[in-house]
């Protein structure tokens, strides 16, 4: 997983609530391998593109110089419904690395922190000031610091984010997940000792 | 009874309040073929082929005995088989009588049980919960996760309990009960929680009917949904293939009696709602919580005082080529996607998978199209590009498609 520190990136505004992961690729494209010709063209594709591939010129990232976007700044319940990682690979293939939120949907919220994406949790009031700002002043920077917990508005005011240490101190180092748990196998094996003899009806009987 | 669950499944505590937690079930599917690919790549194996079942839904064509002419299509149902052989998997492939969707197989093949956490790369895994188990949907880095080590690190979520109390009006079921939940709560509205689902309407349902509720819990919000176990959880569960048996039965059942929430048991947040109150519901937009009677009328976006949900409703209904103040049961529908059988009325046999649920599979609506759906996400293209979706219980649904437009189901059968 790639590290994160510190980001300082033009960032794009998305006003719309409870934008689901199925908007974000939607399904015809999850069984195309991560890093495919083009994954970053399935990103957003059915509001980004018309069906002869050509863009919407309405849709923000088609515009300039929300172009070259590495942040997005979204609304409520952004990334629900569906599991899917693909749309945390997708916004990563198109090169953004830190989503600004009043909330997230659970599941891609954990997903962006397995990718090196950095979720960032703020009240609406805030979030909503940020996308004002950035409207009013296109091409507008902000800056995300993970390690002090800051981050800087397009007006340049700071505001500091919450971070779970454990998520926090991964992101910093880019650490594998999997890697660390191994290194719990004295304690997962024992778990299992006990938890075999407490539940022993839990491994399935036929097969 | 969350907690009860939670806390006998800790393996090790993390900084921040994570603790690493046990798994009981891991299920897999076709979409589980990138987490074997990188498993493999990184040289580890499945550590608990016991305790992990695959079966092939999502990418299955339902048409009886046709292999996908997509080469891609075909390759992910493959795949699964070959992965889940060399690690030795259970796998209930094409042509196993036992294959379904695998949210009813789990609970239909006994592999779902109360007191478990059980977890699946698909955001309705929360349909085990019906069964008193902790089960919630990951994603594919937490898939292979699961593989290798049978834990994930979890941070514990707050518990909401949803009361529903009463008898039910006829022609209303399990579907209206949870999208009414979800038109009160919002499509955010469980968003860090588990629910648990109590109350004596709950308490009334068949086994189907609370895996009908749990499911949509990921449509509220929630990543995990629960009702506790009962008399009606023990008698589907008895005699199922891999469910307990003899000694084991007895021990299980001692302590599932146990995992019922305590009287005194504290929730983080409370929601009631009555259920003589609850009418036939279908949705008009594209989020689960853009649900109304179908005694209503599509709502109108200038009575909305909040710039955002006025666009938000104006595109919604642009997508759905709907108008406001339009009666709902004047929307004349094109098709109506239906998990169940209706041969004789005309339908289609197929057999099971996810299809139009979530098109991954190529079967999908037309562009334009309306349908009447018993399925559980009307997002924008879910079914289709540009395909518009109402979700609505299955009586509803047929009433749709013997009138051919939304209709209250109370009006054909009274």
């Amino acid at each position: 997983m790639q590290a994160f520190t510190c980001l300082t990136a033009v960032a794009a505004p998305i006003d719309l609530a409870n934008i689901d992961t199925d908007r974000i690729i939607p399904a015809r494209f999850l069984r195309k391998p991560k890093g495919a010709p083009g994954y970053a063209s399935f990103l957003f594709r059915d509001v980004r593109f018309d069906a002869d591939g050509s863009e919407k010129p309405e849709f923000v990232l088609n515009r300039m110089p929300y172009r070259g976007a590495k942040i997005l700044v979204v609304a409520e319940n952004f990334g629900c419904g569906s599991s899917r990682e693909m749309a945390v690979w997708v916004l990563e293939a198109y090169g953004i690395r830190s989503v600004i939120a009043p909330s997230l949907g659970d599941i891609f919220h954990q997903n962006c922190y397995k990718n090196g994406l950095l979720p960032v949790i703020l009240p609406a009031n805030i979030v909503a000031a940020f996308r004002r700002q950035l409207r009013e002043r296109p091409g507008a920077t902000i800056t995300v610091d993970l390690d002090s917990q800051t981050v800087t508005a397009p007006n340049g005011t700071p505001h500091r984010f919450d971070v779970d240490p454990f998520r926090k101190e991964m992101l910093l180092t880019g650490r594998d997940e999997t890697g660390l748990t191994l290194g719990f196998e004295s304690r997962i094996r024992e778990f299992e000792e006990r938890h075999a003899r407490e539940m022993s009806w839990v491994v399935p009987a036929g097969r | 009874m969350f907690e009860k669950i939670w806390s006998r499944h800790g393996v090790a505590e993390g900084p921040g309040g994570h603790v690493l937690l046990y798994i009981d079930r891991h299920l897999l599917h076709e979409g589980s073929t990138s987490a074997f690919g990188r498993l493999a790549k990184s040289g580890r194996a499945v550590r608990r082929p016991d305790l992990t079942f695959a079966t092939a839904d999502h990418y299955v064509l339902t048409s009886p005995g046709s292999p996908a002419p997509d080469t891609e299509v075909r390759s992910m149902v493959e795949s699964l088989g070959q992965h889940t052989g060399q690690q030795g998997i259970v796998y209930f492939g094409v042509g196993d009588a036992r294959r379904g969707i695998v949210h009813i197989i789990g609970p239909e093949q006994g592999l779902t049980l109360p007191g478990i956490t059980l977890v699946c790369g698909d955001s309705h895994t929360a349909t085990h919960g019906a069964f008193g188990a902790l089960a919630f949907g990951i994603g594919s880095t937490e898939v292979e996760h699961v593989m290798a080590t049978q834990t994930l690190w979890q941070k514990k979520p707050k518990v909401l309990r949803i009361t529903v109390e009463g008898r039910l009006p006829d022609g209303v079921n399990a579907k209206d009960v949870i999208l009414a939940i979800i038109a009160k709560i919002g499509a955010g509205g469980g968003v860090g929680h588990a629910v648990e689902y109590a109350g004596s309407t709950i308490r009334a349902m068949s086994m189907d009917e609370r895996m009908t509720v749990c499911n949509m819990s990921i449509e509220a919000g929630a990543r995990a949904g629960m009702v506790a176990p009962d008399e009606t959880t023990f008698a589907y569960l008895q005699g199922r293939p891999f469910a307990p048996r003899g000694d084991a039965w007895g021990k299980a059942l001692a302590y599932w009696e146990t995992l019922p929430s305590d009287a005194d048991a504290k929730f983080d947040r409370e929601v009631e709602l009555s259920a003589n109150e609850i009418e036939p519901t279908v949705t008009w937009g594209t989020s689960p919580q853009d649900a109304l009677p179908i005694t209503g009328r599509v709502p109108d976006p200038a009575a909305v005082g909040d710039d955002a949900r006025r666009e938000s409703m104006e595109r919604a209904l642009a997508y759905m080529g709907l108008r406001p103040g339009t009666p709902l049961s004047e929307v004349s529908v094109d098709r109506v996607f239906i998990g169940s059988v209706f041969v004789e009325a005309g339908f289609e046999w197929r057999e099971a998978g996810c299809s139009m649920c979530v098109g991954m599979n190529g079967e999908t609506a037309r562009e334009g199209e309306r349908v009447a759906s018993t399925s559980n996400r009307n997002f924008e293209g879910r079914q289709g590009k540009g395909a518009r979706t109402h979700l609505m219980s299955p009586a509803m649904a047929a009433a749709a498609a013997v009138t051919g437009r939304l209709t209250d189901v109370r009006r054909l059968v009274s």
